[in-house]
């Protein structure tokens, strides 16, 4: 998943960066295709170049050797609601077909099954980041046809659509899994399979997610990760294996 | 001062009380004189609970929790505030809840003396229907629908920082999160920091100041008063530590003798630091990485 949250990525970016797999992702991209990739850590650390892998997001490995450190209020105010931000990566206990996202409670608010640690930064970075890649293995409790609780927007909701609604980011564009890449319709925002690993079949993955999941006409069969990426993951960005 | 005067002049039963620090410089050493003196009834407001809100609930000092993600950072829950809210153990415990983004600009209202900030924010979430502070304004030039959240104005803020002088003029480096927001929000001001310094350090490197000794209420000097969290330049985080606690904090009966062990055991933050030991010590002390000073003059 590492490897293909990474090629999501685009030299040049400047990507508001999580802890965990979305951080090694950024890194292996960094050391590719992407040189120039800018990670904005919510904690305030702007174009962070961590010598280890950061434990949590405010690590002090991200500030030494970064080119700022801002506060949290010139992160939210002028670096994501300013528009600054191109992609952001989120994660979440359910994402629902049209890529809303719960991370507050399992069941009902006020009694929930389960009570999730809530948005942190994830309704901003939903709302206003231009591309959102969310990054989750799939499964049928992961991805219900609708989220218990609407934590972060996706494309559609009761609420409205992204455009109804005058969201100003694009939303979550590509949901970059253990078995393939779902990705927003066209036509009416509905996540669908536009890439699948290889030796994984369209119909088991279609097995995995609480709704009839659509099949993209044009399926593509992404490329397996390379020796040189494997490589760079496996023994220099995460040589002691806290994320593998 | 001495930590256990701050808490006991300025920390009183009821306080909308804010230890903030983003990961970065959070200040335990209060929270653990806060329960050694048996605060109650406290509204404990951070963006990031973290441990030190889960030990002052386990301890029954709150009442009610602001906050924007409360969790163990990388690896779960936090058992003691699950408990108060799925259990009401030890007590009852209402929640607040708002994202990072509302919550920061509820300080930076409070601290502004305005009484709400705008944010572009929270159309197609759930969150306002569960929190009714979250509203909305419509924008007086454009007719744009704004989200708002009211200022918070905390009785007390209490900041961790590397170095202050003895008037409490206080400088930080690395994250400083919602620090000065939160200080210039409060009624009253503690400074903790890991030294004290003559006021000519703190001339020398103006930029560095975060906020002037004159909204300071009180200045304690108390190293490795951040531990577990960390204070750069100083100590790293205590990984370890933050690891253990989603074990020690499953039990209460565990729990119980964790603070009998850490809390009520020690009179104070030297004695902590005495337990922690040498090699802990050692393990999280700072290797150096000195920045070049710049040039003031003209």
């Amino acid at each position: 998943m590492a490897v293909r949250a990474a090629r999501e990525l685009h030299d040049g970016d400047v990507v508001f960066v999580g802890i965990g797999l979305p951080n090694l992702a950024c890194n292996l991209a960094r050391a590719t295709h992407a040189p120039n990739l800018v990670l904005i850590y919510e904690s305030g650390a702007v174009g962070a170049k961590p010598e280890r892998l950061p434990v949590s997001i405010g690590d002090p490995a991200l500030v030494t050797d970064s080119l700022g450190v801002a506060s949290m209020s010139e992160v939210f105010q002028w670096y994501l609601q300013g528009g600054r931000i191109q992609v952001g990566f989120l994660g979440g206990a359910q994402i629902d077909r049209f890529g809303n996202i719960n991370s507050t409670v399992i069941g009902p608010y006020a009694h929930p099954k389960v009570r999730l640690p809530g948005s942190g930064g994830a309704c901003e970075i939903a709302i206003h980041a231009k591309r959102v890649i969310v990054v989750a293995p799939l499964s049928a409790r992961t991805f219900p046809k609708d989220v218990d609780f609407l934590t972060s927007p996706g494309q559609v909701n009761k609420y409205g659509t992204r455009r109804s609604l005058d969201l100003p980011g694009g939303g979550p564009v590509r949901i970059v899994t253990d078995v393939g890449i779902l990705a927003p319709s066209l036509e009416d925002g509905e996540l669908e399979l536009v890439a699948i690993y290889p030796g994984v079949k369209a119909e088991d993955v279609k097995q995995k997610v609480g709704w009839p999941l659509r099949v993209r006409r044009d399926l593509v069969t992404v490329e397996p990760p390379s020796a040189e990426e494997l490589h760079l993951l496996r023994d220099v960005l995460d040589p002691d294996h806290l994320y593998l | 001062m001495t930590m256990r005067e701050a808490i006991s002049r300025f920390v009183h039963d009821g306080d909308l009380v804010v230890i903030e620090g983003f990961t970065h410089l959070i200040c335990f050493a209060a929270a653990h004189e806060i329960i050694r003196q048996k605060r109650r009834d406290l509204t404990l407001c951070r963006l990031t609970p973290d441990l030190i809100y889960d030990q002052l609930i386990a301890a029954g000092c709150a009442r009610k929790l602001i906050f924007s993600w409360a969790g163990n950072p990388g690896l779960g829950s936090l058992h003691a505030l699950r408990r108060a809210v799925e259990r009401a153990e030890p007590a009852p415990l209402e929640l607040e809840e708002y994202s990072h983004f509302g919550l920061v600009a509820r300080m930076s209202a409070g601290a502004a003396n305005l009484p709400f900030w705008p944010l572009r924010n929270y159309r197609g979430s759930d969150l306002p229907a569960v929190n009714p502070q979250i509203r909305t304004v419509e924008c007086p030039y454009t007719g744009e629908a704004l989200a708002t959240v009211p200022a918070l104005n905390p009785d007390v803020t209490i900041v961790h920082a590397q170095r202050a002088d003895a008037s409490g003029d206080t400088q930080i480096w690395g994250l400083y999160g919602v620090q000065k927001e939160a200080a210039f929000a409060a009624k009253r001001v503690i400074v903790v920091v890991e030294e004290i310094v003559e006021e000519s350090v703190i001339r020398a490197d103006p930029n560095r100041t975060v906020f002037p000794g004159f909204i300071v209420d009180a200045v304690v000097h108390e190293p490795w008063g951040a531990h577990p969290s960390y204070a750069q330049g100083y100590y790293d985080r205590d990984n370890e530590y933050y690891v253990a606690w989603d074990e020690q904090s499953r039990e209460t009966e565990r729990l119980e003798r964790w603070f009998k062990e850490w809390v009520y055991g020690v009179a104070d933050r030297a004695e902590y630091v005495k337990r922690l030991g040498s090699e802990t010590v050692a393990r999280l002390s700072a290797k150096p990485r000195i920045s070049a000073g710049v040039n003031y003059g003209y």
